[in-house]
């Protein structure tokens, strides 16, 4: 099967395709192509293995679903790497968020008083890391990496490491399927938007260029007449309230708060960042990147899971698809 | 044991120290090769009477040092809890705790404090039972006698006694539920849902469920992933399951904290054909059984009372007496506790043991 379908087309044309490729896609990434041609290859893979589970409405929602939570997060972490900084304590401040958002006096008020609660305290903690590092002297791995330490912290001294089940049925009843409208789970109908959002943001805004700016070239910008400090605490208040709404997802689709919740999101939605595009030095990135990167992250492991594969099989896979999108970014700047 | 009073019972007594006291001379007996399925009652509140009675006398004044990982999970915070109720239920104990640990260099510094302190006896629940090795070997030099809580050291010279849950025999007792309940269904499909898969624990309890079902050779198990203890990662693997596997008879789910995201996933799914066994023991998960209408039909237990166990040895150590019930003058080397299968049948006595 395979042999009949590539040999016509193997003779001559791959070299002049991908020189048109360039050519014609232009201002179309080549780092997007790329991961949309591994989507592609792993969607094959998952049709081969496993046709009737892998290609279902029922899959591509769970795939979707799955992705939501860390593709929100993902989004608000590659702002603060466009704009020069990192940011290592977004799980911890998930973790921080659903376990507050969860406790049994805020539970009293309801959908809006968890929602609120998360985003706030998400903010909060963001509001905290911003100032350390735009106003106080802190680098931001020093900075982000102590919020980590006290807001994993703090979210296992308020839950006493106990697991908070969620009992206000009209934020449990949203992770259920009859919450779907038109086959969509709100949860991905979240992560869209918030996708959609940073997109503008980022690419038709001031704040976006700015952005971009001081992550280039901080002193160039500053020098331009671009309030930096101002920018960077905006950023880290930005990835803050990312990760309060991925909580309150997290929340939803989980029915519950824990202290252990959003375990390694910031290695995930960096690297994530990093397969779509974005440089770590800052200067450079896009969304459609990051979330072409949770994309693939996600349909792995769904892929692996259902082929019934261990998890360290999994680990290996993602390390070297890192290694892989790195090695086409490195390959596209040189020649 | 020196003496045992044979008074008549107080009415003071606590009824759960005579569970907990129970449960841990059952285990003993367990330990030494002497195997009983049914908790045996009678025996159990004659323990019981003589037990209290004799352990109520405040005895020689003992210093305990306790330290635990970090409380992080449901199961370890029962430990932490179950290890201080218990010294305080003592007169004569002295319970320092340290802050707990997941950093092994940073739990052998708290260690090592406690030597330096010179408690009588040391309990400790190591985040990593060979690495934390060194330090055990180092207080059993200095004469301080070494209680190794579920995660054993590498070498025996590093402790005094092993007191713990027992892995395989929770996989055992899990893959005997299910294939008694299967048994009667032809080409039975099984599902596991395991805890994380770079502890070992994991891998013996995923044997000994195996061995189990080896039993019966209508069941097959068709799948296996692994979580990592929380919730989130229950959830996720356990939608994965639920896609990869249309149809299926029952679910073996090896901790009861993940176990919450589990059960929001078949819930999302909306499926209900099969029936789910649950491990450790939450409080949450035996509600769950009593009520009985979900999959949950049954939870294997990995009881948090060796805390409480292990500082009712550390006493006993630290005053030189055996365990009460037993008729060695010393405590045993090594007590493995007894994963009982609990169900809606028994699960009221096993209630308040539930951890939330």
């Amino acid at each position: 099967m395979l042999s009949t379908t590539t040999s016509p087309g193997k003779g001559s044309p791959p070299p002049p395709a991908k020189s048109r490729a360039k050519v014609a896609v232009g201002r179309l990434d080549l780092g997007h192509v790329s991961l949309v041609a591994v989507l592609a290859i792993l969607t094959l893979v998952g049709g081969l293995t496993k046709p009737s589970e892998f290609l279902s409405t029922d899959n591509l929602q769970l795939i979707l679903t799955q992705a939501s939570v860390i593709g929100v997060v993902t989004v608000g972490v590659t702002f603060v790497i466009i704009g020069g900084g990192i940011d290592l304590s977004v799980g911890a401040i998930v973790a921080l968020c659903s376990v507050w958002a969860t406790t049994v006096a805020t539970q009293e008020y309801g959908l809006l008083g968890i929602l609120g609660c998360a985003v706030l305290v998400g903010v909060g903690c963001g509001l905290i890391n911003g100032m350390l590092i735009a106003y106080g002297p802190m680098v931001p791995f020093i900075a982000t990496l102590a919020m980590l330490a006290s807001a994993r912290g703090l979210a296992e001294q308020m839950s006493d490491g106990k697991t908070q089940i969620v009992t206000v049925n009209s934020v449990l009843d949203l992770g259920l399927p009859d919450a779907y409208v038109l086959g969509v789970p709100p949860l991905v109908m979240i992560f869209a938007a918030v996708s959609i959002i940073g997109w503008l943001v980022l690419n038709r805004t001031t704040f976006g260029r700015r952005t971009v700016a001081i992550g280039g070239n901080p002193e160039a910008s500053r020098l331009a007449g671009i309030a930096v400090k101002r920018q960077r605490l905006m950023l880290y208040l930005l990835s803050g309230l990312c990760c309060g709404i991925a909580a309150f997802m997290l929340i939803v689709l989980t029915g519950s708060g824990q202290n252990s919740n959003g375990n390694l999101y910031e290695l995930d939605a960096i690297a994530a960042a990093i397969i779509g595009g974005t440089l770590l030095s800052g200067g450079r990135g896009t969304i459609t990147g990051s979330v072409l990167g949770v994309l693939v992250f996600t349909t792995i492991t769904n892929l692996f899971a259902l082929n019934n594969l261990e998890s360290a099989v999994q680990q290996i896979a993602k390390g070297a698809i890192i290694v892989a999108a790195v090695l086409i970014q490195k390959g596209r700047k040189t020649p | 044991m020196r003496k045992i009073a044979r008074t008549p019972s107080s009415p003071l007594l606590s009824s759960r120290r005579g569970l907990i006291f129970g449960t841990a001379a059952a285990g003993a007996l367990l330990a030494t090769g002497c195997t009983s399925n049914e908790s045996n009652d009678e025996s159990d509140s004659e323990n019981k009477q003589a037990a209290d009675t004799d352990d109520k006398k405040p005895g020689k004044k003992v210093t305990i040092g306790f330290a635990g990982p970090q409380a992080d999970h449901g199961w370890l915070n029962a430990i932490n809890d179950q290890g201080k109720q218990r010294a305080e239920e003592y007169e004569d104990v002295t319970l320092v705790n340290t802050e707990g640990s997941n950093d092994t260099a940073q739990q052998i510094g708290q260690i090592e404090t406690l030597i330096n302190k010179k408690v009588d006896v040391l309990v400790i629940l190591p985040a990593d039972g060979k690495a934390l090795t060194r330090v055990g070997l180092k207080a059993m030099r200095a004469g301080i006698p070494v209680i190794n809580l579920d995660r054993v050291f590498n070498s025996p010279q590093a402790y005094r006694c092993y007191v713990g849950g027992d892995n395989y025999g929770m996989g055992l007792n899990a893959g005997h539920y299910i294939g008694e309940q299967l048994k009667d269904k032809k080409n039975a499909k099984v599902v596991e849902l395991a805890g994380t898969d770079s502890l070992e624990l994991t891998g013996q309890r995923t044997k000994g469920f195996d061995d189990a079902l080896k039993n019966y050779s209508n069941i097959k198990k068709v799948a296996r992933q692994s979580a990592e203890f929380t919730v989130e990662s229950g959830q996720s693997k356990m939608a994965e399951l639920l896609q990869a596997e249309s149809s299926f008879d029952a679910l073996w789910n090896h901790d009861d904290d993940q176990g919450v995201g589990a059960e929001r996933a078949i819930k999302q799914a909306g499926r209900d054909e099969f029936i789910m066994v649950g491990g450790a023991g939450s409080k949450h998960v035996m509600d769950a059984i009593k009520a009985d209408n979900t999959v949950l039909k049954a939870t294997v237990l990995y009881p948090p009372t060796m805390a409480a166990s292990a500082i009712d040895l550390a006493r006993a150590l630290g005053q030189g007496k055996g365990v009460s019930g037993l008729a060695s003058l010393e405590i045993p080397a090594s007590l493995t506790l007894y994963s009982a299968v609990v169900t809606k049948d028994n699960v009221d006595e096993y209630l308040p043991s539930g951890f939330s």
